[in-house]
């Protein structure tokens, strides 16, 4: 590693932390309440009381905590799936986690309509787990080398397959306010109790993926050469994709279907920081939750007092993006 | 241009054994359902020797449901088949590719923030149908379209996906302003729930079906060329992006028509072409009568199933319809070679 890179990389890091400050501090004041900037410090910094301090306290604050964790977490899952599958439109909205994520939880909220926070957490991880084991399956059974653009059709089926499962469950089941809930909820409602999961398992996720970004660099250009590098490819792989699970998951589990972040952060962060995946991940982390931040605040005030859903912020930025991938990898890419 | 008469035999047959399917479909659809009427009746109803009830459940709720969801399986099965064609890639769908969608978006603006006018509004669903996605497959066309290496098939397909991707973002954000009572209508409308069937939607895209597949039917031999490559259909005169371009059109008509009734269904579009073509063979004055019965008999079967498999408002057609053809289009994506 060139010193002069990492020293580089360092002042880039707390440019993006100072913006990650700034990005928050935006979200808590602006919103459908007038909050002004002294209310959110005394609320942050103070214990006291008053109207607008409880709601920026706890509605607020949660909500904004919640979108820096999710953010985060389907940034670097989308990076991490971007190296490891060397497919540079990989994203868990894309390549059916999130669908699977969905249809579990239909299911779940069909079978034991009591289930807590948590097991509605793992009832995701299950369901993400299943997608993708769908997509990358057909990528394995499928004869001779399966292309990124094939990959991509792929989740567009499993995901149309697995929404139906899980619109089909709703309405049979007759859940559907319930599950829609869930799944098209964005932000909205988000609570300390629900982030006491969410967090910790954002946080180990993203430390672990960390500790493997090295190894994910090498594999990410090229296996033969991770082979020989004596890197033990299948433990890193598995590994890796039981950290993209899990960061997907939780996610789910909280904001429900989020296409696109995953695709946009780790794209925007390599323009910046090189294609090193020990500076593209704790890169897209910062990006990814500085970007749904910033979204969520769109969402909240666009057309105030009406919440606008973040998704369909999140995937309204992400087409041109896509665009954009497609022109100009596209012959590396079909 | 001379057939072999075994092959048209093959094909006579295969279409009455189709219209014989529709057939028995249809009737055990009547006899189906919440209020039915039922199979002793049938024949006496439609003769006009029924009850009140009866003929009002037949004639007013049944009959036309039917004749829209057979109208809207045909024209999704010409829509696909036409992109297929067009593109030379076996998974292009209108569904697939954000056709659906695009129609979608327009039409959710349309019925949100136009003032509806009972007597018009039926009619003008389609063009506003046919205006969003016009505008979609216009955006399409012109990012998968390379100067110099033409249009690129594989691209247009990819593109399409972010398209449908982005479009149902916007779709929630339209519906996000929107009054509770309307959103409903437009989140049933996405699931694919055959909504308009009731006899004023019938002639709304009734002719829209009719002049376009008739304008297909006639242009079969340019799409027999467009579908090889392009220097042979250059090299036999074919004006191509002419040709391409009114067939395009043609095709997202069709694909308007049928969704402004029927709500996002998709898949028919993948399913009938695909099911002809191993029937009979890539030439297309073979396959897409078959093509035709084939889409219009699977919506029915797809609705009459989801109709009646969960009471009392039954699975929207789209998600029958998504639940067979995903797993069939991810078939084709592993068959066919990269």
């Amino acid at each position: 590693m060139l010193k002069n890179d990492s020293a580089s990389f360092f002042f880039k890091f707390i440019f993006a932390v100072i913006l990650l400050i700034g990005s928050f501090f935006l979200a808590m004041v602006f919103g459908a309440a007038d909050t002004s900037v002294k209310d959110v410090w005394l609320a942050l910094t103070t214990n006291a009381a008053g109207k607008t301090i409880d709601m920026i306290r706890e509605i607020r604050l949660p909500r904004e905590v919640g979108a820096i964790f999710v953010g985060a977490s389907l940034s670097v899952a989308g990076a991490i799936m971007q190296g490891l599958t060397r497919n540079p439109l990989a994203d868990p909205g894309l390549l059916g986690l999130t669908a699977g994520a969905n249809a579990a939880l239909a299911l779940t909220i069909a079978l034991f309509p009591n289930a807590n926070y948590f097991s509605m957490t793992i009832a995701c991880f299950i369901g993400a787990a299943a997608g993708a084991f769908l997509v990358f399956g057909i990528g394995a059974v499928k004869k001779g080398r399966i292309s990124p653009f094939q990959i991509v059709l792929a989740g567009a089926a499993v995901s149309a397959f697995l929404f139906a499962v899980a619109e089909g469950i709703s309405l049979y089941f007759n859940i559907y306010k319930n599950v829609s809930m869930w799944t098209a909820g964005g932000l909205v409602g988000a609570t300390w109790k629900q982030l006491k999961i969410l967090i910790p398992i954002a946080l180990v996720g993203i430390t672990i993926s960390l500790f493997f970004s090295r190894q994910l660099t090498i594999v990410s250009l090229n296996e033969e050469v991770a082979v020989g590098l004596g890197q033990k490819t299948a433990q890193i792989k598995m590994v890796l994709f039981i950290i993209i699970i899990l960061l997907t998951g939780a996610s789910v589990a909280l904001v429900g279907n989020m296409a696109f972040i995953g695709l946009m952060v780790p794209h925007i962060v390599r323009s910046v920081v090189g294609a090193d995946y020990r500076y593209i991940l704790p890169m897209s982390a910062i990006f990814g939750a500085c970007f749904l931040l910033i979204a969520d605040t769109l969402a909240r005030t666009i057309n105030a007092p009406y919440e606008t859903p973040v998704a369909a912020i999140v995937s309204f930025l992400g087409l041109p993006f896509f665009l954009f991938i497609v022109q100009k990898r596209g012959k590396a890419i079909t | 241009m001379i057939i072999h008469p075994a092959i048209v035999k093959k094909q006579r047959l295969i279409i009455l054994v189709l219209i014989l399917l529709i057939a028995a479909t249809a009737i055990i659809g009547m006899g189906l359902g919440t209020s039915s009427v039922s199979m002793n009746r049938l024949l006496p109803t439609i003769l006009g020797h029924g009850t009140f009830k009866e003929e009002f459940v037949l004639f007013s709720v049944r009959l036309p449901r039917i004749i829209v969801t057979l109208l809207a399986g045909m024209a999704l099965a010409v829509s696909g088949a036409i992109f297929q064609d067009i593109t030379r890639n076996d998974l292009a769908e209108p569904g697939i590719i954000g056709i659906n969608a695009g129609a979608g978006v327009a039409i959710a603006v349309f019925f949100l923030f136009f003032p509806i006018d009972v007597g018009s509004f039926v009619y003008l669903l389609p063009v506003a149908a046919f205006i969003g996605a016009l505008l979609t497959a216009g955006a399409i066309y012109v990012f998968s379209y390379d100067r110099n290496a033409g249009l690129n098939p594989v691209r247009l397909v990819l593109i399409g996906v972010g398209f449908a991707m982005a479009l149902s973002g916007t779709m929630i954000v339209i519906i996000s302003s929107a009054e509770r009572q309307k959103v409903d209508f437009i989140a049933k409308w996405l699931a694919g729930n055959v909504w308009g069937a009731d006899w004023p939607f019938i002639l709304a895209i009734l002719p829209w079906i009719v002049i376009l597949i008739s304008f297909i039917a006639f242009r079969a031999q340019q799409l027999n060329l467009l579908s090889l490559n392009d220097p042979s259909a250059v090299g036999v005169g074919l004006k191509i992006e002419r040709e391409r371009i009114t067939l395009l059109l043609a095709a997202v008509g069709l694909a308007a028509a049928a969704v402004s009734v029927t709500g996002g269904v998709a898949f028919i579009g993948l399913l009938a072409p695909h099911l002809a073509r191993s029937l009979i063979g890539p030439r297309n004055q073979l396959y897409l009568p078959i093509a035709i019965l084939l889409g219009g008999w699977l919506l029915l079967l797809a609705d009459t199933i989801g109709r009646n498999i969960a009471l009392p408002d039954g699975i929207p057609a789209g998600i029958m319809t998504a639940l067979i053809g995903a797993p069939y289009f991810i078939y084709i994506l592993l068959k066919k070679s990269s």
